[in-house]
């Protein structure tokens, strides 16, 4: 079998390649935040440093209360939104997934539209501000387009109307079991796997979310992890004002300690992610093929 | 059981349907949405006049287009080279490292990107324009850098999730094809030519009309974040999104705004319709509806 293949040295080569082009970014900002600010400045951005230096993260443990209150809102946000969003998303997609629901169809078509149509981000930014009157609150961080959406209601509808045995909900409707009782103690046990893959989605984009709080939030004080890398990126004299620096005096490593909190904020992800990455491939391919 | 689930469809998606009608109308803070003026296409009128209409309607379907046609190919090659690697734990390494960028967040890339280009300190004008023998590049003010740079950062953050998907579908695909072509003596090339890619065409197929659908959508954070909002880079990098996005929060241009992101919607929801169409007559039970 070994002329089946292709020659591994060539395969391997190319994927040690694409895997430096992956890596290599992530790489110069890890040793970016471990530079000294003045090394950084003249030397430039490299992978071996001329200066080493922990004075980045120093500073931030020295006054980390701007960093510890937007790492508290991205938790926040991350675990409410994600509990939340899986919640009604199953509420809604289990009775659509059942044959004997009255209004079935026109319910799903309900959902299913709003994967076709939208009003535009003028439209929802005024709704939420003008109506709700949701700025600069901690749920315009949660609710605005993040919560659910009707692609994940209809995977999840699809997986309970194919692997859940009608048989099993019959079985237990003549045994007495209320609507809600079946959901919680047969449905939700037997979709694990779906719910892990939406629950994933959901919290990758609730910890990366900076879009929610760039046009729902203008005070500092609510801001998540990216978005005061957000507003570091585009506003240099963010960290000069921000109360990081209040007590720290004049000379703080601004550039270096930049890049110390965009990998505090990657971090997470990169731990968790070895962990994860099965299921993550798992939803990606349950996610592109309709089930 | 379906009320809270029905309800949020209705605030978060229902809801802006309607206000739509902003695109008709005069907004006016004092008189509400439903109180200020109509003003009938007025709002249209002025943005189909100015030449921003042209330009983001360009830069979208240019890039977008762009987009789809390098990220299906690279993706396809390197999931049929991803399924080449006979090393188990070699190949699942491989697929977690390409599959990275995919969970990172706009801004950081945005991180990134500063890391390589800055002009003072970046590593590209520090360590490999000199390299070269090249002066340093202001990269943040000149535009006609930007079309390769956004076009490699895109390939870097998505064809990893695009493999992934192409490589499930190769996975699927029955050994006794290949079998047969080795024992008729078919070389590696050919059995990809002739097994690997005409099974891989009906994924092919819908991961393209599902990007084409979505063809007047930009990704907003790679053309704000990784950019930076820089103005004058906005020739090149400018699209509806982001158009949209700077009429409705720094200009305050909420009329012109409106009507660039109704026009993206309506262009968008025909795109969708046809691409649907076109899925649904390739393969009746790929269709979305």
């Amino acid at each position: 079998m070994k002329s089946n293949h292709l020659n591994q040295w060539v395969v391997h080569t190319l994927f040690v390649i694409s895997t430096c082009a992956c890596l290599f970014p992530f790489l110069l900002l890890f040793m970016a935040s471990f530079t000294d600010e003045k090394a950084l400045i003249t030397g430039g951005y490299s992978i071996w440093p001329e200066k080493f230096s922990l004075d980045a993260y120093i500073f931030l443990l020295k006054d980390s209360a701007t960093l510890l209150r937007a790492y508290g809102i991205t938790i926040f946000i991350t675990v409410v939104g994600t509990a939340v969003g899986i919640i009604i998303s199953t509420l809604l997609a289990y009775p659509l997934s059942r044959s004997d629901m009255p209004l079935r169809k026109i319910l799903s078509f309900i959902v299913f539209f709003t994967l076709l149509f939208n009003g535009g981000l003028v439209a929802t930014y005024l709704v939420y501000t003008e109506v709700f009157h949701l700025k600069n609150t901690i749920l315009a961080l949660i609710l605005p387009g993040l919560l659910t959406n009707g692609f994940y209601i209809l995977l999840i509808r699809s997986y309970f109307a194919t692997s859940i045995p009608v048989a099993l909900i019959e079985s237990a409707y003549i045994d007495g079991a209320t609507e809600f009782r079946i959901f919680c103690s047969i449905v939700m046990p037997l979709s694990l796997p779906i719910l892990a893959t939406i629950g994933l989605m959901l919290s990758i984009s609730y910890w990366n979310d900076w879009f929610n709080g760039l046009i729902y939030v203008t005070n500092s004080k609510l801001f998540s992890i990216q978005n005061m890398l957000n507003r570091m990126l585009t506003d240099l004299q963010f960290l000069q004002q921000s109360d990081i620096a209040s007590t720290a005096g004049a000379s703080i490593p601004t550039d270096t300690v930049r890049m110390a909190i965009a990998v505090i904020g990657i971090l997470p992800i990169f731990c968790a992610y070895p962990f994860f990455q099965k299921y993550f491939i798992k939803g990606l391919t349950v996610g592109a093929v309709k089930g | 059981m379906v009320i809270p689930g029905l309800l949020y469809l209705a605030i978060n998606n229902y809801m802006p349907m309607f206000g739509v009608i902003i695109a008709f109308k005069n907004i006016n803070y004092r008189k509400g949405i439903l109180g200020s003026d109509w003003v009938g296409l007025k709002n249209f009128e002025y943005l189909f006049k100015t030449s921003d209409a042209w330009i983001i309607t360009r830069n979208t379907i240019l890039y977008n287009g762009f987009f789809i046609i390098l990220n299906l190919a690279l993706a396809v090659a390197v999931a049929i080279l991803l399924n080449e690697v006979r090393h188990r734990f070699m190949s699942r390494f491989y697929q977690t490292v390409v599959l990275l960028p995919h969970l990172i967040s706009m801004v950081i890339v945005g991180y990134l990107v500063l890391a390589f280009l800055n002009a003072e300190n970046g590593f590209v004008n520090h360590h490999i324009l000199p390299l070269l023998g090249l002066e340093p590049i202001s990269w943040y003010s000149d535009p006609k850098y930007w079309p390769y740079i956004l076009t490699i950062v895109n390939v870097w953050k998505h064809v990893g999730y695009l493999c992934i998907i192409f490589l499930a579908s190769i996975v699927g695909i029955d050994q006794e094809y290949y079998e047969a072509a080795t024992i008729d003596g078919a070389s590696k090339w050919q059995q990809i030519r002739a097994i690997t890619l005409p099974l891989l065409t009906p994924t092919i197929t819908i991961m393209a009309l599902l990007a084409i659908g979505r063809i007047f959508y930009s990704d907003f954070g790679l053309f704000y974040q990784v950019p930076l909002n820089s103005g004058p880079l906005q020739p090149t990098t400018d699209v509806i999104d982001t158009y949209v996005y700077r009429g409705l929060m720094t200009l305050g241009d909420i009329g012109m705004s409106s009507a660039a992101g109704l026009y993206q919607s309506l262009v968008g929801f025909i795109l969708v319709l046809i691409s649907n169409y076109a899925v649904s007559r390739k393969n009746r039970d790929q269709a979305l509806f």
